[in-house]
């Protein structure tokens, strides 16, 4: 996995001890006339950090908790290590889980909390003060041990139910969108926490979230839900990079967009007349020859501004309508073939030389424009 | 200079027009508040009227009785200015024979009679007979009214009459606690045979402890399928539920008289079962278990709604964490489910053992003698004996219990103090 951390002892201790997951033709429906969750295949290595990221009602959530045994899967199998787990108890199947809102025992202080897990195991007294101070420290908390949930903060809460869901040693942690109640700059830092402890401890984490952000910055690989499937699974630069469908492109950050139909295929290189405006050249993503309809998505940091002639084979004309300063960079809002909401990035050196009404061109590398599934403007 | 004269410029903050600050803020919220307490003012005169005034006259009526004394002025008067305990002179008698003459003009006798009566019974009748005669009286009166009975000459009825003599007394709750005074007017317990309240109230605690638990053990497992099943089956449990709520009260304890009586519904089916024999009918009904039966199920839904919405509030989360922290679903309940509960069970509990507590028609019914509970006691007094000074302090004792038990659940209870896990 991350080769640049160094081996922790923890991490020796629980090596080959993470799990492996499979979903295999998963199917779920709540009230037996919608399926939530369409035919979910899904491969987990053990020790991967894997995220399921989509929008909100896209099924995640219905999936973490097929796997943690809350819910059974109308149809098809999960495996954990190979083995069937449909049938098992969740409170056999050994998984370690952090709710969307922490779940910490509200009647138990925060060593209680910590301590529950180790007590229904039936440790040692010993064993079991030994482990709680070792999960607190874990998190940073030493000192917090005493107090009752509702006397921490929101990212303090947060910590112990990571510790909570770690501290029996499970070789499978799940997690719930663990950070979404928290304010932008925790959440940036427990992302770290997270990521820091997963390295350490090595165990296998599916985590959840609809922040794109957090998934790209965390993951080994990135599952993209909408609509109860996957609609891409792969590793977060190759998300970002080569979005397999408008979807994919659309949800993982910004994108351009230009309706139009093929009417020329090359290898991986097609030619595209956009509607109401200049033909142009981009990557095949879209199955389909000439006359298939598609939109293309180029991502704003990829396109040139006013390009030296014969840089790009695409240069197109356009106007800019709108500079917006954002400190290191300006975004420029521009009329290109035929849409007026065509944002370019450049550098803060080159935004200070333009003018809105400015009349310029714009181009791109073929490699960076992909034609995929058309959808609806 | 010192310190202390240096002048400290205060700096009064003022509204636009120059008025302070506070006053302008003051005057624009009067009318609102004006406007609140006009809202409101009919549900206080309502509750004035309606609660905080009979129950303030029931206090009072329980240490004031003036039954006695407004109707015998003459003995009034000789009792504060003769302090000698036992039976009187000549003086004293001839004040009784002047008193008896004038109530038995004003028809109060009889009234007289009741008061004195409360206390030594059988007395009621010497004041109405001697009421009649009264005018045919002639000095000396001592002689007159001892010939008119022998019982004019106890000092015991004297001790009572000087007692009574003072509206203000505390004799009903003497009586109400099983306490009497004695012959030397010491307060001592009442004859064994005699004693009927305290051994009543510990029953009536006793049946409202029992009846809260049984509607808990009963009630619990409903709450929790009410707060956890689909919307669909929750709503129709929920009517189930609040059924009872809308059938009379009368018609749910007459049905339970169909049931249980010994030629009632559930002893012909156990007789023709053959599991009890034509003799060995259970009696069911008209006695404690009657009015345990009765109760539990009328006041099954005062527990069953607060647990509800206690349950309510507790989401199924903590259970799957619990779970998924290796818990086994007994464990996920008791250690982590329960105790959450807590706060329902206690409100739960502490509702239907008041309301317990209080109860009347249900164990008037189907309680027998065995059965009944101390507000029986109550309405006796208020409507037959009509010794509404006695019935006064018996519902304020059961008032102070309740209040002591509230109080009671505050300190265990109480939000605070709320650790079981
Ligand atoms: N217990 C349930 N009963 C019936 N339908 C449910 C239940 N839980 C979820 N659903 C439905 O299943 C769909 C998927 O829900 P799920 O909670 O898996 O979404 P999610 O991707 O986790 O969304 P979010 O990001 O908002 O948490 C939604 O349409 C939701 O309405
Ligand atoms: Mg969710």
């Amino acid at each position: 996995m991350n080769e640049m951390t160094p081996m922790s002892p923890v991490r020796g201790e629980r090596q080959g001890r993470a799990s492996s997951v499979r979903f295999q033709n998963v199917q779920k429906s709540y009230d037996g006339e919608i399926l939530v969750v369409k035919d979910l295949n899904l491969d987990i290595a053990s020790g991967e950090f894997l995220t399921m990221l989509g929008p909100s009602g896209s099924g995640k959530t219905t999936a973490l908790m097929m796997l943690a045994g809350f819910e059974p899967a109308t149809h098809g199998e999960i495996f954990v290590n190979d083995s069937p787990i449909n049938n098992v108890p969740p409170h056999k199947r050994g998984v370690g889980m952090v709710f969307q809102n922490y779940a910490l025992f509200p009647h138990m202080s925060v060593a209680e909390n910590l301590a529950f897990p180790l007590k229904v195991r039936k440790l040692g007294r010993g064993d079991i003060e030994a482990r709680v101070a070792r999960a607190l420290a874990m998190v940073k908390m030493e000192s917090f041990g005493g107090r009752r949930p509702v006397q921490l903060s929101g990212g303090q809460q947060q910590r112990i139910a990571v510790a909570r869901a770690l501290v029996f040693e499970p070789t499978l942690v799940l997690m719930d969108e663990p950070l979404g109640a928290l304010d932008k700059q925790l959440r940036e830092q427990m992302q770290y926490e997270i990521k820091h402890i997963h390295e350490n401890l090595g165990v296998t984490v599916v985590y959840v979230t609809h922040d794109q952000t957090e998934a790209l910055t965390m993951s080994d690989r990135i599952a993209v839900f909408n609509d109860g499937r996957i609609q891409q699974l792969s590793t977060p630069d190759r998300l970002y990079e080569k979005p397999e469908n408008s979807f994919v492109a659309q949800f993982i950050g910004e994108n351009n967009r230009l309706s139009g139909a093929i009417t020329e295929v090359a290898d991986a290189i097609c030619t595209v007349s956009v509607d109401g405006g200049p033909t142009v050249k981009a990557t095949k993503v879209v199955p389909g020859g000439r006359g298939t309809r598609t939109t293309l998505s180029i991502r704003p940091e990829r396109i040139e501004l006013a390009p030296a002639k014969g840089a790009l084979p695409v240069v197109i004309p356009g106007r800019v309508e709108e500079l917006i300063y954002l400190g290191d960079h300006v975004r420029v809002r521009m009329s290109v073939a035929g849409t007026d909401a065509f944002v370019v990035k450049v550098p803060n050196r080159v935004g200070r030389t333009l003018e809105p009404g400015h009349e310029t061109t714009v181009g791109w590398d073929p490699e960076d424009c992909r034609a995929l599934d058309e959808i609806a403007a | 200079m010192t310190d202390a004269a240096i002048e400290i410029p205060r700096y009064q903050l003022t509204a636009a027009d120059g008025t302070p600050l506070k006053l302008a803020m003051a005057r624009a919220t009067r009318r609102a508040r004006l406007r609140a307490f006009a809202l409101v003012l009919p549900l206080l005169v309502f509750v004035v009227v309606t609660f905080a005034v009979p129950i303030g006259q029931m206090l009072y009526r329980s240490v004031h009785n003036d039954q006695f004394s407004a109707h015998m002025p003459n003995l009034v008067a000789f009792f504060a200015a003769d302090e000698t305990k036992g039976v009187p002179g000549e003086e004293g008698f001839a004040a009784l024979a002047k008193d008896l003459d004038l109530s038995r003009e004003e028809r109060s006798i009889g009234e007289v009679g009741t008061r004195i009566n409360y206390e030594i019974a059988g007395t009621r009748s010497l004041f109405t007979s001697a009421g009649r005669k009264a005018s045919k009286l002639e000095p000396p009166y001592k002689e007159a009214i001892l010939a008119l009975d022998k019982q004019w000459g106890d000092p015991e009825l004297w001790n009572v009459m000087r007692r009574a003599s003072s509206p203000h007394t505390l004799s009903f709750y003497l009586a109400a606690l099983d306490l009497q005074y004695d012959k030397s007017g010491a307060i001592v317990s009442a004859p064994e045979d005699r004693r009927i309240y305290v051994p009543l109230f510990i029953r009536t605690l006793w049946l409202s402890g029992l009846i809260a638990g049984l509607c808990l053990l009963l009630g619990f497992p409903v709450a929790h399928l009410l707060a956890t099943l689909p919307l669909r089956y929750s709503n129709l449990l929920m009517i189930f539920v609040l059924l009872p709520f809308w059938t009379s009260l009368l018609v749910r304890t007459t049905s339970w008289m169909v049931l249980l009586q010994s030629q009632g519904v559930v002893n012909d089916i156990l007789v023709s079962l053959g599991i009890v024999g034509e003799s060995g009918r259970i009696q069911m009904m008209y006695n404690e278990a009657g009015t345990i039966i009765a109760m539990t199920h009328i006041l099954l839904p005062f527990m069953i709604l607060p647990l509800y919405s206690v349950m309510k509030t507790i989401p199924p989360r903590y259970y799957r964490a619990a779970l998924s922290l290796g818990a086994t679903p007994w464990t996920a309940f008791w250690k982590v489910y329960f105790p959450q509960t807590v706060p329902g069970i206690g409100a739960g509990v502490l509702l239907v053992f008041i309301l317990a507590i209080g109860y009347y028609i249900t164990p008037a019914l189907v309680g027998g003698a065995s059965g009944q509970l101390i507000s029986n006691l109550i309405a006796f007094h208020m409507q037959k004996s009509l010794n509404w000074s006695l019935a006064a302090a018996l519902a304020t004792l059961l008032l102070a219990g309740v209040i002591l038990l509230y109080w009671l659940y505050d300190r265990l209870v109480g939000i605070d103090n709320m650790k079981l896990g």
